[in-house]
C-alpha cells in the first residue's frame, strides 16, 4: 500500500508546470570527452586565477628591485600576443580542415599553429633570460617571483600545447581521421583557445597595468 | 648522483619508525610472496591492477583508505598515548618525532583514507545509480587511482627514508620554507599531495562528467537518488578547489627549490597568503569529504525507514546551497590574522548560515524515520550515530564561529576537538555506512551484523570517550600539537581520551574481525538477490556483484525511487519483463596504463624530493611515453556477445522473481 503512494507521488510531479522533459539517455562520446575536457579547462582557469591572485597581491613588493614598467618591453609583448591570437586562428583552421577530412589543410594549420606557438616560446624565454642576466630575476623579489611564476604557468602550458600538438599531427599521420583522433583534436583546440583567453588576461592584467604605472 | 640521498637518510637511531617499516615491509613481501606463489599474480594483473571498470577501481579506492585508517590510526594512538604520559616529563616520543606524527595523521587521514574512501563508494555506487555501464572515462579513472596509490606510497616511504614534515597537516609557512625546515619532510608533503592531487582532480572531472552527461533514460535531475547530487556537489567542489590547492603547494615548492619569494619573510613575501589560499582550498575540502556522506545516510535512512526520502527537493537544495556557500566561510580559519572586525563578521555569519542548509538536512532524516518502519541494521545504526554526533559537532563549530569565541579557542584542543567530532562522526560514520551498506552489492554477500554493531558501539562510545575530554582540556586553555605540558588540570582529561582510544581501537578490531568472519562464513552470507536490503535506487536492480556490463538494458526510469517502483509495477502485473531481446554490449578494454603511470610518478616524485634531477627526467619521459602508447592503441573496446548477456541476465531475472513477490512486506 505504502508503495503505491510512492507511486503515484512520483508521477504526480507537483511543482512542475505541466511538462516534463523525460531524460534522453547518455549523451554520445564525442559530446561526454568534450564536456569532461571543458570541467577540466574550468579548473586549469581556477589554477591560473590563484596566480593572477598571487600577482596582485605581490605586485607592489618590489623589496627595492624593478618595478613592471621598468622591465616591460611592449613591443615584444605586442608581437607574442599577436603570435598567439593568430595562433587561434590557425589552430581553427585545423579544426575544419579536421573536421572535413583534408590532410592537406590539417597539416598546414597545425604546423603554422606550431610555428606561432615556438615564436610565442621564444619571445618569452629570451624576456626571462634576459631579465634573469640583469639581476631581476624570480628570487629579487616577491613580485617578480609572482610575474615569472604567472607569466611562467602560461607558458608551461604553450609549451605542454606544443608537445600534444606535435603528437596530434603524428596521430593523424599514423591513424587518420579516426573518431577518438577527432576528439582529442577537438580537445586540443579547446586547450589551445583556452591559452589564448588565459594570455589575455595576463597581457592585461601583468603588461597593460603594469606598464601604466 | 642520487641527490641529497645517503645512508643518513635511513633513520638507524630511531626504533620505532624502523621496527614499524620493517614490519610493513615484511607483511608486504610475504603478501607478495604468496600472490606469487599461490600464482594469482596473473588474476590480479588482469582483473585488478590493470582493471577499467568503476566496481573493481571503487573497491581498490576503499580497500587503498583501510590500509590507509591502520597508518593514520597508530599515529593517532602514539599521539593519545604521549599526552597521557608526557606530564612533566618528555614522554616517550622526542619532540621532532612527535611533530611527524601529528603531521602524518592529519595528511592522511585526510588525504589518504576520507578522500579515497568516499571517492571510492562514488566510484563503485553511482554509475549504478544513474543506471548506466561505467563511468565517462574509465581509464582515466584508473589513472585517478594509482596516482592517489603513489601518493600514500611516497608519504609512507618517508617513515624509512628521510623524515615528513614537522610543520602540520597544512605545513604552514614561513616555518615550511627552506630556513627553517632544510630537511625533505616538507617536499615529502608537498610532492606526495601534488601527485595525488592530479589523481583526486582525475576523479572529480569524470565524475562530475557521469553525473551530468551519462544518465539512463529518464533520469531526470530531479529523479537522481540524493547519493548523485551529493556526489555532484563533491565533485564540482573538487574540481573549483583542487586547482587551488596544486597552486598553493607549487608556490611553496617553488619557494623551497628555486629561491622564489611568494611566503618568505624576505622580499616582500606575505605568509597570509598561503594562509588565505591554501583555506579556500581547505574549506571546501570538508565539505567534499562530508557531502558524499549526507547522501550516504539519506540513502541509508530511506532504505531502512522503508519510506521515500522526506523532502526530497529541498535536500536537493540545501546540498547545492552547501556547495556554493562552503566556498564562501575560508577566513573562520583564521579570525586571529587580524583582517579587522568587518571581515571577520561577514566571514562569522557566513559560517553560521551554512549550518541552515545541513539543519534542513538532519530534519529531513528524522522525518524520513518518522512514520517508518525502522530495521536498526548496521548501517541505520552508523546514520543515527551519525546524526546525534554531527549535531553536537555542528554546535560546537556554530560556537567558534563566533570570531569573539574563536579569540579564546583558536588552535586550542576544542578545535583539535570539533574537526574530529565532525569529521569521525560526519565522514567516518557515513564511510562505514556506506561501507556496511554496498558490500553486498559489491562481493555478493553480507557483513555479519554481531560483529557490525559491536565495531559500531565500540567506536560510538570510543569515540566520545576520546574527544569529549579534549573539549574540556581545550576549555582549560590547552593547545594543540603538544609534546609535553606541565598543568596538573589537563592530566586526568588527557588519561580519559587514552581510555577512550583503547576503546575506539577495539571498535577498530570488531570491524576487521566482522570482514574476517563475514568472509568464512560467505556461503551463509550469500545474496542470490541483488537486493538485500529491500533497496529503492537502480543499484539493486542489478544482481551482487553485478557484472562487467552493469545492466543488461539501460534501465528506463519513470519517477523518484526508480527501483521501487518497477518493483511496485512488476508485483501489480505479477511479472517483470516479457522475454526481452538481448544485444551485444561494448565495454572499454582493461589498461595498464594508469599502473604504468603511477609508476613513472612515483619514480619522478621520489626524484624530485631528493634532487635526483637525471631520475626527474626519466619518470617525465616515462610517463608521456606511457600517454603516446595509450593513445596509439587500436582496440579500446571489446565485444560481449548478446547471448552471454542474455545468460547472465536471466540467472538475475530468475532469483529476483521470489523477491518481487515479497516486495514490500518486509
Amino acid at each position: 500500500m505504502a508503495m503505491t503512494a510512492t507511486a503515484d507521488r512520483a508521477h504526480a510531479d507537483p511543482h512542475h508546470i505541466g511538462v516534463v522533459i523525460e531524460h534522453p539517455g547518455p549523451a554520445p562520446k564525442r559530446i561526454v570527452t568534450a564536456y569532461g575536457f571543458w570541467v577540466f579547462l574550468l579548473s586549469d582557469i581556477v589554477m591560473f586565477s590563484c596566480f593572477f591572485a598571487a600577482y596582485a597581491v605581490l605586485a607592489d613588493q618590489t623589496a627595492g628591485g624593478p618595478k613592471g614598467s621598468e622591465i616591460f618591453d611592449q613591443r615584444n609583448v605586442a608581437i607574442e600576443t599577436v603570435c598567439l591570437l593568430l595562433s587561434s586562428f590557425t589552430c581553427g583552421m585545423a579544426s575544419i580542415a579536421a573536421d572535413v577530412r583534408n590532410r592537406f589543410w590539417f597539416y598546414l594549420g597545425m604546423a603554422v599553429t606550431c610555428v606561432l606557438g615556438l615564436i610565442f616560446l621564444a619571445i618569452e624565454f629570451r624576456e626571462f633570460a634576459d631579465l634573469v642576466a640583469r639581476g631581476y630575476g624570480p628570487s629579487r623579489s616577491a613580485f617578480l617571483t609572482s610575474f615569472f611564476s604567472l607569466v611562467g604557468c602560461h607558458g608551461l602550458h604553450v609549451s605542454a600545447g606544443v608537445l600534444w600538438l606535435l603528437t596530434m599531427m603524428a596521430q593523424v599521420f599514423a591513424k587518420g581521421f579516426r573518431a577518438d583522433v577527432l576528439r582529442r583534436m577537438m580537445c586540443f583546440a579547446l586547450f589551445w583557445h583556452a591559452l589564448d583567453i588565459v594570455w589575455v588576461g595576463v597581457f592585461s592584467v601583468v603588461y597593460l597595468l603594469g606598464s601604466g604605472t | 648522483m642520487l641527490g641529497k640521498l645517503d645512508w643518513s637518510a635511513i633513520p638507524f637511531d630511531q626504533p620505532i619508525p624502523l621496527i614499524a617499516g620493517a614490519v610493513v615491509l615484511v607483511g608486504i613481501l610475504a603478501v607478495l610472496a604468496w600472490v606469487v606463489v599461490k600464482g594469482h599474480l596473473p588474476y590480479l594483473w588482469h582483473e585488478w591492477i590493470t582493471s577499467v571498470d568503476h566496481k573493481r577501481i571503487g573497491v581498490m579506492y576503499i580497500l587503498l583508505a583501510s590500509v590507509m585508517l591502520l597508518r593514520g590510526g597508530s599515529d593517532a594512538i602514539m599521539m593519545r598515548i604521549q599526552q597521557a604520559v608526557a606530564y612533566q616529563s618528555q614522554g616517550y616520543l622526542p619532540p621532532e618525532h612527535y611533530n611527524q606524527i601529528f603531521s602524518a595523521h592529519g595528511t592522511i587521514m585526510i588525504f589518504f583514507v576520507a578522500m579515497p574512501f568516499v571517492i571510492g563508494l562514488m566510484n563503485l555506487i553511482v554509475p549504478l545509480q544513474l543506471g548506466v555501464r561505467d563511468v565517462a572515462f574509465p581509464t582515466l579513472n584508473s589513472v585517478g587511482f594509482w596516482l592517489t596509490a603513489t601518493g600514500a606510497l611516497l608519504v609512507n616511504l618517508s617513515l624509512v627514508i628521510g623524515e615528513f614534515a614537522r610543520t602540520g597537516w597544512l605545513a604552514f609557512p614561513p616555518l615550511s620554507e627552506l630556513s627553517y625546515s632544510p630537511g625533505v619532510g616538507v617536499d615529502y608533503y608537498a610532492w606526495s599531495l601534488q601527485i595525488s592531487g592530479v589523481g583526486t582532480l582525475v576523479a572529480g572531472i569524470n565524475l562530475v562528467t557521469t553525473v551530468l552527461k551519462l544518465r539512463t533514460k529518464g533520469m531526470n535531475y530531479l529523479r537522481m537518488p540524493m547519493f548523485c547530487w551529493t556526489t555532484l556537489a563533491s565533485n564540482l567542489l573538487i574540481v573549483a578547489a583542487f586547482p587551488i590547492l596544486t597552486a598553493t603547494l607549487a608556490m611553496l615548492l617553488l619557494d623551497r627549490y628555486l629561491g622564489f619569494h611568494f611566503f618568505t619573510n624576505e622580499a616582500g613575501g606575505n605568509v597570509m597568503m598561503f594562509m588565505n589560499l591554501i583555506w579556500a582550498w581547505g574549506h571546501p575540502e570538508v565539505y567534499i569529504l562530508v557531502l558524499p556522506a549526507f547522501g550516504i545516510f539519506s540513502e541509508v535512512v530511506s532504505t531502512f525507514s522503508g519510506k521515500a526520502l522526506f523532502g526530497y527537493r529541498s535536500m536537493v537544495l540545501a546540498t547545492m546551497a552547501i556547495c556554493v556557500i562552503s566556498f564562501m566561510v575560508w577566513l573562520h580559519h583564521f579570525f586571529t590574522m587580524g583582517a579587522g572586525p568587518d571581515v571577520n563578521a561577514i566571514f562569522g555569519i557566513a559560517s553560521m548560515i551554512i549550518a541552515i542548509p545541513t539543519g534542513v538536512k538532519i530534519y529531513n532524516w528524522l522525518f524520513t524515520m518518522y512514520g517508518g518502519r525502522i530495521r536498526f541494521a548496521t548501517p541505520m545504526l552508523w546514520s543515527i550515530g551519525f546524526m546525534v554526533t554531527f549535531i553536537i559537532g555542528g554546535l560546537t563549530g556554530v560556537l567558534v564561529a563566533v570570531p569573539p569565541a574563536d579569540f579564546m579557542l583558536h588552535n586550542s584542543m576544542f578545535l583539535v576537538a570539533h574537526f574530529h567530532n565532525v569529521i569521525i562522526g560526519g565522514v567516518l560514520f557515513g564511510a562505514f555506512a556506506g561501507f556496511e551498506y554496498w558490500f553486498p552489492k559489491a562481493f555478493g554477500f553480507r557483513l555479519d551484523e554481531r560483529w557490525g554493531k559491536l565495531a559500531f558501539w565500540f567506536t560510538f562510545f570510543g569515540f566520545y570517550v576520546t574527544f569529549i575530554p579534549l573539549y574540556v582540556a581545550g576549555m582549560l586553555g590547552m593547545t594543540r600539537r603538544m609534546q609535553h605540558y606541565d598543568v596538573a588540570a589537563w592530566r586526568p582529561w588527557m588519561l580519559v581520551a587514552a581510555v577512550g582510544m583503547a576503546v575506539l581501537t577495539i571498535g577498530v578490531i570488531c570491524q576487521i574481525m566482522q570482514i574476517v568472519v563475514s568472509i568464512r562464513n560467505r556461503e551463509a552470507l550469500r545474496d542470490r538477490t541483488g537486493d538485500p536490503w529491500d533497496g529503492r535506487s537502480l543499484e539493486w536492480a542489478t544482481s551482487s556483484p553485478p557484472p562487467v556490463f552493469n545492466f543488461a538494458f539501460n534501465p528506463d526510469v519513470r519517477g523518484e525511487d526508480a527501483y521501487w517502483d518497477m518493483k511496485a509495477h512488476a508485483k501489480q502485473q505479477s511479472h517483470e519483463h516479457d522475454a526481452p531481446e538481448y544485444h551485444d554490449i561494448e565495454m572499454p578494454r582493461n589498461s595498464p596504463t594508469g599502473f604504468v603511470c603511477a609508476f613513472f610518478a612515483t619514480i619522478m616524485g621520489f626524484a624530485l624530493i631528493w634532487h635526483i634531477w637525471w631520475m626527474v627526467v626519466l619518470g617525465g619521459i616515462g610517463a608521456f611515453a606511457t600517454f603516446v602508447v595509450f593513445a596509439w592503441r587500436d582496440h579500446d573496446e571489446y565485444v560481449i556477445p548478446a547471448e552471454e548477456v542474455a545468460a547472465i541476465d536471466r540467472v538475475n531475472l530468475a532469483e529476483r522473481r521470489d523477491l518481487v513477490s515479497m516486495a514490500g512486506t518486509v
